[in-house]
């Protein structure tokens, strides 16, 4: 046998970047586990409890860059109680402990406090981004405390967060000495901010190249900020609303002419169309637009400002959300699948579609699958659950068909409208690549999960409410959820004993059920097996129970 | 094909499968009986959001259900909370709410609330007034020396600004956005008004 010297497999690994090889690099032997170890920069930890901090810091303590999740997805839709859990601080405890050299943190619907913050602050004199999504649990002190400690800090981006208001002085807190800002993104803050400091970080930030506003932030201030930084490619508009008979609007669209590099606009908070007009100037060169958070802007202003910006681009459109105008009833303004199918005869390059409508038809699938093969990411919503074709009264079980059989690289799925089985066996049969699969008021029987089980061999995850899927498609083959990261169950028909049953049969699953009712408190001891289980949330783990559940999560 | 069949079924076959609390041989509850509750007391408890919160069978999904039904149900449509609060409220609601201001009149011991939708435009909304503080007026016009009527009455409102505004200059859609509070105005105030009108 040839001995092959560690230096040779240093240096190939250094070309390897992706989480997947390195963790399968470094199951080959003992040395090549500890050379990958040792030049890990970037982990990735998907499920905050399937392992323990300290192990990873053990492992990887060299790490730079360090991204954690928390909570399951349906947490979005406020299917988790508030406080499941998901808290950053053992990590950011332990991360000062064992990887004092940290300089990125990115952590995702997790739980993050003010102490947190100021022990992250505190605890990297390297630290250089800090990236917080959909976290809850801090307040503006917090910033402030990265604000005053992080020297040398580029990057503060924090999307979609629940943060307290405890006041504006978090932004006078970057010292005079800090220019090292890259992005800063607080577009989620809902309160005031001190806007002459804001201009006075950003004129001495030179690099800074992308910022996104929050809505305090008035035309008149986004004006001078974009004058002092014309070099932004990515800017998020704080408050847009604008009168276009006013100085201020005319003063927008020079400053807008002089924004050569900008590629990226979101904002538009209280927009109307008027101000519209005020970006014409830089649409022929985004490559991304975001107007989700103005309803206000009519169809005919949207339509002339897409034309402007991706008319010519279309056929190069990738990725495209659309979310309902009114989530309560259809409107004059419904949109159905009409529009699916014109945008998919229009942008053959779609791969990521996130789409609420008010009905979808499974001729309209079929075509748009023809006309999207390169689909990765396919997110249908329609907003009366379980819906069927309104003009055949059949399940949409063909339309979806159809876009898995023909999406090959097919990630990420969300189904929707009256499904029965069939649909799960068709996605067991042809979804080959998916790894996240949502389904919601779907199916028929236990079949119906089990094909999708057996069949998808690359599933990570899995999230299924309001279905019709008990404890024989649960218990069918546990050994598939140690191949997963997790696997959500609510409203189903799943019960206590099958659940209990699955957490005996597999003891490196955490098996939680959630149970929020009062009397399950009392009686959790006389809850039979036959009790259905509201919430169930399963997770492989090497890092044994959680020792931070509340009350109402029981793990088995 | 046989799931496709069940859906032209009448809805009360699925009763046959359905679980549900009871004695064998019980009658089955008018409501559709819902998989998703979980334990007796709960159940009972919640036995109005069973409708809105449980699976929608086939059938009941293209009902001619009320929307609001759907739209109990927590969780859906899969909207993170963060973008439902930038639509527009719920017309039902907004409609239910009602408009209501305050409305004085000069003299008057107490004020009144009405509410603005109700009206369809100043006419009616002037005549709704002067109905409403009719008794007050009778009393006016021997009190006030030096006026000539005491009908004589302006209405004004004030606006988001806080100005005073006299009511009828504007389209009553955008009177309505922007009426917080009406006054009316009597005798000697009034004739200052329309004095500097005309001035």
């Amino acid at each position: 046998m040839t001995y092959f010297p560690e230096e040779v497999v240093e240096h190939i690994v250094d070309f390897l970047g992706s989480h997947r090889d390195r963790n399968a690099m470094s199951t080959v032997c003992t040395a090549w586990y500890q050379v990958e170890r040792l030049s890990r920069r970037n982990v990735f930890v998907g499920n905050c409890y399937a392992i323990r901090p300290e192990r990873v810091m053990a492992r990887f303590p060299w790490m730079k860059s360090l991204s954690v999740k928390g909570k399951p997805h349906f947490a979005d839709f406020n299917l988790v109680p508030y406080d499941w859990g998901g808290f950053a601080q053992p990590w950011i405890e332990a991360a000062a402990r064992g990887c004092p050299g940290l300089e990125e943190l990115r952590l995702k619907r997790m739980v993050v406090t003010d102490d947190d913050l100021e022990l992250l602050a505190r605890s990297f004199p390297n630290f250089k981004s800090l990236v917080l999504v959909s976290c809850e649990g801090f307040s503006t002190d917090g910033l402030a405390a990265i604000a005053t400690y992080c020297r040398g800090l580029r990057e503060l981006d924090l999307q979609e967060n629940e943060v307290e208001d405890h006041g504006h002085q978090w932004l006078s807190c970057f010292p005079d000495s800090c220019t090292s800002l890259i992005s800063l993104n607080f577009a989620c803050l809902k309160g005031e901010v001190n806007a002459n400091a804001l201009e006075r970080l950003v004129a001495r930030c030179p690099d800074l190249r992308s910022l996104k506003l929050n809505r305090a932030i008035s035309v008149e201030s986004l004006n001078r900020i974009l004058t002092r930084a014309p070099h932004l490619v990515d800017l998020g508009t704080g408050s847009m609303m604008l009168n276009h008979h006013t100085e201020a609007y005319h003063r927008l669209i020079n400053t807008f002419l002089k924004c050569k590099s900008l590629r990226s606009l979101s904002g538009f908070c209280d927009a109307s169309s008027c101000c519209l007009q005020a970006v014409y100037p830089v649409c022929m060169n985004l490559t991304a637009l975001n107007l989700s958070y103005a309803p206000a802007i009519q169809g005919d202003d949207l339509i002339k400002l897409i034309c402007l910006s991706v008319a010519s681009a279309c056929k190069d459109l990738q990725e495209l959300r659309v979310f309902p105008s009114d989530i309560y009833g259809a409107g004059t303004a419904a949109v159905t699948e009409e529009g699916l199918v014109a945008i998919s005869s229009g942008c053959p390059k779609l791969n990521s579609l996130l789409y609420f409508c008010y009905q979808m038809t499974n001729t309209a699938l079929v075509t748009v699958a023809k006309n999207c093969p390169h689909f990765t990411r396919f997110r249908l919503c329609i907003l009366d659950p379980g819906k069927p074709d309104p003009v055949t009264n059949q399940p949409l079980d063909e339309g979806f068909g159809a876009i898995v059989r023909s999406c090959k690289n097919l990630r990420r799925l969300s189904l929707s409208g009256l499904l029965t089985d069939k649909v799960f066996l068709y996605i067991g049969m042809h979804a080959e690549h998916l790894e996240m699969l949502s389904i919601a008021f779907a199916g028929d029987s236990d079949k119906g999960m089990v094909y999708v089980l057996n069949g998808c061999k690359n599933l990570r995850k899995l999230e299924i409410r309001d279905c019709p899927f008990g404890d024989d498609a649960l218990l069918k083959d546990v050994t598939k959820y140690e191949t997963m990261r997790s696997l959500w169950m609510s409203s189903c028909d799943v019960t206590l004993g099958g659940c209990r049953a699955l957490a005996a049969k597999m003891p490196s699953l955490n098996v939680e059920i959630i149970n929020e009712s009062d009397e399950a408190n009392e009686f959790q001891e006389n809850f039979g097996d036959l009790h259905k289980v509201e919430k169930l949330y399963v997770y492989r783990t090497v890092g044994g129970g959680r020792t931070d559940a509340p009350d109402f999560v029981w793990i088995l | 094909m046989e799931a496709a069949a069940r859906y032209v079924k009448d809805g009360a076959d699925l009763r046959d499968t359905e679980l549900r609390l009871g004695l064998p041989g019980s009658e089955a509850p008018e409501k559709p009986a819902v998989p998703s509750t979980r334990g007796g007391k709960r159940a009972l408890q919640e036995d109005d959001d069973m409708e809105s919160r449980g699976k929608s069978r086939p059938l009941e999904a293209d009902s001619a259900e009320a929307p609001a039904a759907k739209a109990q149900i927590v969780g859906w449509p899969p909207i993170r909370s963060y973008r439902r609060n930038s639509f527009p409220p719920r017309k039902a609601e907004a409609e239910a709410a009602g408009l209501y201001v305050k409305v004085s009149m000069d003299g008057a011991p107490y004020l009144r609330k009405i509410d603005l939708k109700v009206y369809k435009g100043y006419k009616e909304l002037k005549e709704a007034m002067e109905n409403m503080f009719d008794c007050f007026t009778q009393g006016e016009v021997s009190r006030k020396d030096g006026c000539s009527s005491g009908s004589e009455s302006a209405i004004t409102y004030e606006d988001k600004d806080g100005d005073l505004m006299l009511v009828g200059d504007v389209p009553w859609e955008m009177f309505i956005s922007s009426c917080r509070r009406l006054r009316i105005l009597k005798g000697c105030e009034v004739r200052v008004l329309r004095t500097r009108q005309y001035s």
